[in-house]
């Protein structure tokens, strides 16, 4: 039993913000309490009450699109510092990728991962699993066994199926599994070997380029697809103004669409490579400020429905490279909370908005039981203060690989505690 | 003034100021070149590292007689058949070599920005002899050169810059310089090697060849460099040639004196007509050659002297 007081409540389904008391027991929340409620008659024994000093309490996010570098990679990111980063930046659910090696597309590989989530770290794991074997785009992986397994999605990163014909039938198996697929919107021909997005910084860096078209042609296919399959889709990022007019049709026709931007899109754009920084070469490249600002905008308006880190580990040695050798990717776990608190301070999105996008719709979306702060919902919480200010130093970040692009930067908000199942897993 | 830069890594971060000062000095070196003896003290006991990632027998001679006349020590290393086919990394490649105390490290790499991530690495100048698409500072410097001894000034004049624009470093840095200099630049060739948006450039770009050299006081060709095409930019060679190639009809629309330019190697017949290469009333495609050798002999001495004004890191 755990009774957390003096908060300030954020209800993402609700959309309020109020402050409040919040009684966990066994793991789960017992009951949501007004302010004014009169907490003696609630006796928990000494010790387990915590005075929240008027902070935010908020679900704890679902983060998809997550990659721990396990099995193959151990060097960039182990299940147990993903997991360490996670509970540092109020992440209580880790939704895996499958892109690691060899790819996560047996049931085998699938409960190795499982089982080094559960065995390695305090938070949540949600594996998904490639939705092709190796994601080479040929023959569907065991999209049946794989669910009973326990993936909750199928995807093949950033490795677009390009056979039309593969694609339709692994969609079309998928439904009658009633399983989320999990598309990269990307024409892969034109964005083969694009290291940022094409325009007049791309021109002045003489750097390779892709339009953001490439993005909108990649998406306009898969609309094409889930409306002949009835597939139940989920767009990993879109990153560009061009994407969204598309994604809006699909949804008022109601096909089960939903689109998912990472926050790397939402609070940098392309100008912040600068000199050739690696540490922003992400999957799409980032963008110029009039989509990052469209992209604000429609999660504001919920036509996106999700933010993610797309927490993506890389070593100093695949980025210590000329920019259009470096790996692509950005670490995010623990950056995600501070960065989205930007747009709350920008009063671009408010605090229930983001975590409507951060822990409410991934939840929804997946059919998880998190992301909520009501009764009876999982006790998955995060304690934060939105305004305390502090310059990030890449080398306190908990994860193996310290690339990120937040490196340096003044950042306001912090993770004060973290809690899964009613349990503290992190405490600032 | 005083020249103050650390490195030599693009024409973006010169001003107008240094630019000026840099070619009053070349001058002085066109005379030295001219003479019999051939020889300055000015680098003398500096050590000088030519590393060139990408093959160029011109600029790297170019460099190499430009270091050998200001009395430096000059070292070419040929990196393409070294260590990088060893698995070492640019930026071991270049803490090896820092080790060794050299002053000025003149580099060419296949990508872009290459040159920067080095220059970073290193306790001593770089000097960018050509990275990827990005720049190529002392082809543009040589080429104001050419045209301010050709022209009598490097301000309000009209220069076309035609062919491969999106493959060039050597475009970039024209650009970028002749834009400083307040002049009225034009960008002519097929729009499929045209970079994007380079309209923002403050450029005015031509797909007819006829319409963008009218009136124009340079015209500055560019090596179609098929080699960095992925295919497929331009039908055929002889269409590019017939379009977007310098005959002497097409140079009769600009001004009756301007002069033509080319950065070398030539495609005779690809993007040039070869009579017209060599006609010596119109071509200063030999004088480009020549400023190159006392672009970067101005270039290296400022940026050594730069260098001894301020202390420099131990290196640990």
């Amino acid at each position: 039993m755990l009774l957390l007081t003096n908060a300030l409540l954020i209800d993402p389904e609700a959309n309020t913000a109020e402050p409040g008391s919040v009684l966990i027991k066994d793991g789960r929340i017992n009951e949501v309490l007004p302010q004014d409620a009169d907490l003696t008659s609630y006796s928990v024994p000494a010790g387990t009450a915590i005075d929240c000093n008027g902070k935010c309490l908020a679900p704890g996010i679902v983060d998809i699109g997550v990659k721990v570098c396990e099995p193959g990679e151990r060097h960039k990111e182990s299940f147990r510092t993903a997991g360490q980063a996670a509970a540092a930046g109020g992440v209580t659910t880790m939704v895996t990728r499958p892109d690691t090696m060899p790819t996560v597309d047996t049931p085998e590989t699938l409960e190795f991962a499982k089982r080094r989530g559960s065995e390695m770290t305090d938070v949540r794991i949600a594996p998904m699993a490639s939705l092709t074997k190796e994601r080479a785009g040929r023959e569907m992986v065991e999209m049946g066994f794989l669910q009973d397994g326990g993936a909750v999605a199928f995807t093949d990163g950033d490795h677009v199926v390009t056979d039309t014909k593969v694609l339709s039938r692994a969609m079309v198996y998928a439904r009658s599994l009633g399983a989320l697929v999990m598309g990269h919107p990307q024409e892969p021909i034109l964005s083969d070997g694009a290291a940022v997005t094409s325009g007049k910084f791309a021109s002045l860096r003489g750097l390779p380029a892709v339009s953001p078209l490439a993005e909108r042609m990649g998406l306009e296919r898969d609309l094409a697809l889930i409306e002949a399959t009835k597939v139940r889709y989920h767009a990993d990022q879109i990153s560009c103004a061009a994407a969204l007019p598309a994604l809006k049709r699909a949804k008022d026709a109601g096909l089960d669409v939903t689109a998912g931007v990472s926050i790397h899109h939402l609070t940098l754009n392309e100008l912040d490579v600068g000199d050739y920084r690696t540490f922003f070469k992400v999957k799409p490249p980032l963008r110029n400020e009039d989509d990052r600002q469209a992209m604000v905008e429609a999660v504001a308006t919920g036509l996106i429905d999700i933010i993610c880190s797309m927490h993506t580990p890389q070593d100093e040695e695949s980025k210590r490279l000329p920019f259009e050798q470096a790996a692509s990717g950005a670490v995010g776990l623990e950056t995600l909370l501070p960065a989205a608190m930007r747009l709350y301070h920008a009063e671009q999105l408010s605090l229930p908005e983001l975590f409507r996008a951060m822990s409410l719709n991934p939840a929804k979306r997946l059919g998880l039981d998190g992301g909520r702060l009501s009764a009876g919902a999982p006790a998955d919480l995060v304690l934060f203060d939105p305004d305390a200010p502090f310059v990030m130093n890449r080398e306190t970040l908990k994860s193996k690989s310290k690339n990120t692009p937040f490196d340096g930067q003044r950042m306001q908000g912090r993770v004060l505690r973290t809690f899964v199942a009613g349990r503290e897993v992190y405490a600032r | 003034m005083t020249f103050r830069a650390e490195h030599l890594l693009g024409i973006e971060h010169l001003s107008p100021t240094d630019i000026t000062a840099i070619l009053d000095l070349a001058d002085q070196y066109v005379d030295l070149n001219r003479s019999d003896r051939k020889h300055s003290e000015v680098l003398a006991g500096q050590t000088q590292v030519n590393m060139f990632f990408e093959n160029s027998t011109r600029t790297q001679a170019s460099f190499e007689i430009a270091g050998k006349r200001l009395g430096a020590d000059v070292m070419n290393m040929a990196m393409q058949a070294s260590s990088i086919k060893k698995g070492e990394t640019l930026i071991d490649t270049a803490l090896t070599l820092n080790a060794m105390h050299p002053d000025l490290l003149v580099v060419r790499h296949p990508h872009s920005g290459a040159v920067n991530l080095l220059a970073e690495k290193v306790n001593c100048a770089v000097l960018n002899a050509g990275d990827g698409r990005h720049e190529h500072p002392t082809q543009a410097l040589l080429d104001a050169l050419t045209i301010r001894r050709a022209k009598g000034r490097l301000h309000r004049l009209n220069v076309a810059i035609c062919g491969d624009i999106a493959h060039s470093r050597v475009a970039r840095s024209n650009i970028l310089l002749l834009g400083k200099m307040e002049n009225r630049i034009r960008l002519v060739g097929p729009p499929t090697l045209m970079p994007s948006e380079i309209d923002q450039f403050g450029v005015e770009v031509y797909e007819d060849m006829r319409e963008g050299l009218e009136d124009v006081d340079v015209v500055m060709m560019l090596r179609l460099q098929r080699e960095r095409m992925d295919g497929g930019f331009i039908p055929s060679e002889r269409e590019y040639y017939h379009r977007y190639g310098l005959d002497a009809e097409k140079l009769s629309h600009a001004k009756n004196d301007a002069i033509v330019m080319h950065p070398g190697p030539m495609n005779r017949g690809v993007e040039i007509d070869g009579t017209l290469a060599d006609d010596i009333n119109r071509s200063v495609i030999q004088e480009q050659v020549e400023m190159g050798v006392a672009v970067r002999m101005a270039c290296m001495e400022l940026l050594v002297k730069a260098r001894k004004l301020k202390p420099v890191g131990v290196m640990v």
